[in-house]
């Protein structure tokens, strides 16, 4: 079928709905969500959402820039920082006039707590800077965001999933979509196109992130030429469970909670003796696989302990109810009276597609791509930089994904109709028909479960130019196989097998393109620390990196970073 | 240790009536029931259905009954079931998309119904609105919901009456009726007093036993009840 609208937005996690709720009104808008619109992972935000209110303690908008900045490692442009700091309460308030639930200080204002890397006065110490909803507060975000939506009547395809994006004469035309209930392939013919698809943490094996979590949405520009930027920065959380990876959020350490080591020690006091455990994630996960390579894991093991039980039953129960309950059920311990083993898991993409503050979608000039739009964690503004704090996401999705909205709006009456495409699909349906071919290839499960095991072996908190040419071989030979690989399932109705296939392609390509950038910095900079190269090396590495591919081949080149009021300085906490 | 599955199988569109499939998985005590599905759709037998995201309880996409009772298949450890059969089947009265799929938008229809948005009156002020932190607290319990239709599927009313609009809809008019920055509460409380509204509730509490994000669910539709007796005199 072909299915008509002014701007399609593909995500409806808080990116897209914020922005859906931004151009209703103006052109025809539909959502397109590959799981149910409030299955989205936004949902599974815990700890809260940044913003300078000061209704806890003094606070500024130019502190919290500062710490986005310094937090990044100096990889943040700061006009977007600026940007985003400045917004931030705005972007609060609105969200407590639709209705979310946030907690509440004695006087009846919304309480704020601590939150890694947020600091007072220019890093003097740790500062309250985090709106929260106990520790579900991106879940109740997008409840709110979600039924504003249908209030206002937003057409929402659930469970339709991108599979390709379709240009012409280098303009947005539209995309192909896969509706999973009926295995049917359907043309979106639009004008604009807002991808909002997040993140791709489904490269590693140990991650905080959902399995819908692949990429579709960075992957599918690359593959049709575009660059990513950035890719090499890749966000290790310091307190996944062991083992499963499900996120404890640091509102834990926010609240109070201490790390320790198999020798009891709380040794993050060695690492960042101002604000201990309230250091950004980057330095935090290194600092325990540090730790867990000198054989001080729990019992030599490979996690450490996350110790809560000093905090009392009632602030669990208030503020951290959720992650206590994951801890009992997936470990069977009680937070209150028992340590919780974690270990680092993969949780955020720094990288994405490049996009304008308006989440206009850049090419390798750094022109835009005329009708395609970007926003929240699938995008990179330059915003994090090389590492990203703690509740500055949730504060990304709804700051940017607003301004990606106005955009499209005010850009609707320029912006022409292009032409649909005789079969746009035609190729989509080739690649399906070939994954359903019946031979002796290998099963999607087996390729999908190795290019994992090599990501989380060789590009992980620690890189070498030798680990890294590990995962590029590995990366490669299973591309190779991927393309003799084949799906059990040839039905038509609620093939998750098929799009198992589809997805692998997505994170083969991404895994390539991380890797690609992650060689070519020479240098540790936030989120990617080479072994090789353990200084960060401003003369040649303070600046963005693109890849994409072209004519089969992976190119790799820099763009500058943007610095206008803090100048690049060691980074210790 | 080696688990022992059976799993309802039906494709409305081929198969004349639904069948039960066994099959065989190798799983640590540690694994949950969804690891072990995956098991099977990743090396076993891709042609298995269901719906799974996040994979720790927040998503609300995996909710099935396993072994007669309702519940998250990613909040279930296979410990927890060692020595037994593991039967794993849709949610009760809804109808079947495919194996473990089940028809969500009539479920999403009545919890929209509820218009669970917040309505307040007046204009926004500059900042936030004030709200007392004993106010918030009222609506703590109900703001875990997550959609996932254990409890409606949990419901023996649900069986007799397929137009009682279930738990989880009383749950979200309960969300914006206790919510002190509303003002629509009488118009609220009217949209839930009708026979097929907070009245067919009957107080089985299996929502309430079955809740994987434990919502006193049945208390609060008697909250809710007395409520609206209270509106009326």
């Amino acid at each position: 079928m072909v299915f008509k609208h002014d701007i399609v937005i593909v995500g409806a996690g808080l990116a897209g709905l914020r922005a859906a709720l931004e151009v209703t009104g103006e052109g025809d808008v539909a959502l397109i969500s590959k799981v149910y619109p409030t299955r989205s992972h936004s949902g599974a935000a815990q700890g809260g959402i940044a913003a300078a209110l000061g209704n806890e303690e003094p606070d500024s908008w130019e502190w919290h820039m500062y710490d986005t900045v310094k937090g990044g490692d100096y990889l943040t442009d700061q006009n977007v920082a600026e940007i985003l700091a400045r917004d931030a309460p705005r972007a609060v308030y609105e969200l407590e006039h639709m209705g979310v639930p946030f907690n509440r200080m004695a006087d009846g204002k919304i309480a704020q707590r601590a939150f890694g890397g947020h600091t007072r006065n220019f890093g003097e110490a740790a500062v309250k800077r985090a709106c929260y909803a106990a520790d579900r507060s991106g879940r109740v975000i997008m409840d709110a965001l979600y039924f504003e939506a249908v209030r206002k009547g937003i057409r929402i395809y659930s469970e339709f999933q991108m599979l390709d994006l379709v240009f012409r004469d280098g303009q947005t035309a539209g995309l192909v979509a896969y509706e999973t209930a009926t295995g049917e392939l359907h043309f979106f013919h639009c004008r604009m196109i807002l991808l909002a698809t997040g993140g791709y943490g489904k490269v590693f094996k140990t991650t905080s992130n959902a399995f819908a979590s692949t990429g579709d949405g960075v992957y599918l520009p690359y593959r049709a030429g575009l660059p990513l930027e950035d890719m090499e920065f890749v966000q290790f959380h310091p307190t996944g469970i062991h083992r499963l990876g499900v996120l404890i959020s640091e509102a834990a350490r926010g609240e109070g909670g201490i790390l320790r080591n198999g020798e009891g020690e709380r040794f993050m006091e060695r690492y960042a003796p101002t604000i201990k455990d309230l250091a950004p994630r980057d330095m935090v996960s290194r600092a325990i696989a540090l730790e867990i390579r000198e054989g001080r894991g729990i019992g030599g093991q490979d996690y450490v302990h996350l110790d809560l039980t000093h905090l009392g039953e009632k602030k669990l129960q208030e503020r951290l109810s959720d992650i206590s309950s994951f801890v009992r059920i997936y470990l069977g311990v009680d937070p209150s009276r028992e340590p919780v083993p974690i270990a680092p898991t993969c949780h955020y993409m720094m990288g994405g597609i490049p996009t304008s503050t308006e989440g206009e979608v850049l090419d390798v000039e750094g022109k835009c791509v005329p009708g395609l739009y970007a926003a929240g964690e699938c995008s990179c503004l330059s915003l994090h930089g090389a590492n990203r704090l703690g509740c500055n996401s949730l504060l990304d999705l709804v700051v940017f994904g607003r301004r990606a909205g106005q955009k499209m709006a005010g850009e609707l009456v320029r912006l022409p109709w292009q032409d649909a495409p005789q079969r746009p699909e035609e190729e989509t349906a080739r690649r399906i028909s070939r994954l359903k071919e019946k031979g002796e290839g290998e099963k999607i499960g087996v390729l999908r479960g190795e290019l994992q095991e090599a990501m989380t072996l060789h590009c992980s908190v620690f890189r070498t130019e030798e680990s890294l040419k590990k995962a590029l071989a590995r990366i490669e030979e299973l591309q190779d196989r991927y393309s003799r690989a084949r799906v059990d399932n040839t039905g038509s109705r609620f093939n998750t097998d098929l799009l198992d296939g589809l997805e692998l392609e997505c994170l083969l390509g991404l895994a390539e393109a991380m890797v690609h950038a992650a060689l070519a910095r020479r240098e540790s900079r936030g989120a990617h620390s080479r072994e090789d190269y353990r200084e960060r090396d401003d003369d040649q590495f303070l600046r963005h990196s693109l890849v994409w591919r072209r004519n089969g081949r992976v190119q790799v080149d820099y763009k500058p970073v943007t610095i206008t009021r803090f100048q690049p300085k060691a980074r210790t906490y | 240790m080696e688990m022992q599955f059976k799993i309802f199988r039906y494709d409305p569109q081929v198969d004349a009536e639904p069948r039960y499939q066994d099959y065989k998985v190798k799983a640590d005590p540690r694994d949950r029931i969804l690891d072990c599905l995956n098991k099977i759709r990743w090396e076993q037998d891709g042609t298995l259905s269901y719906r799974m995201s996040c994979g720790h309880g927040v998503c609300g996409s995996d909710g099935m009954r396993i072994n007669g009772v309702c519940g998250l298949a990613c909040q279930q450890l296979v410990k927890d079931y060692e020595g037994q059969e593991v039967l794993v089947e849709p949610l009760p009265f809804f109808p079947v998309v495919k194996d473990l799929v089940v028809e969500m938008e009539g479920f999403l229809e009545r919890i929209r119904e509820q218009r669970s948005y917040l309505m307040a009156a007046g204009d926004h002020p500059e900042k936030e609105r004030h709200q007392d932190p004993k106010d918030r607290q009222k609506v703590d319990d109900v703001i875990r919901c997550i959609l996932c239709a254990c409890c409606t599927g949990a419901c023996p009313v649900m069986g007799k009456n397929g137009n009682y609009v279930g738990p989880a809809a009383l749950v979200w008019a309960y969300r914006y009726i206790y919510d002190s920055r509303d003002s629509q509460f009488r118009e609220r409380l009217k949209n839930i007093d009708f026979s097929d509204g907070a009245w067919s509730c009957e107080n089985f509490f299996d929502c309430t036993r079955v809740c994987p994000k434990k919502i006193p669910v049945t208390k609060c539709i008697n909250t809710l009840k007395k409520e609206i007796e209270k509106s009326r005199s």
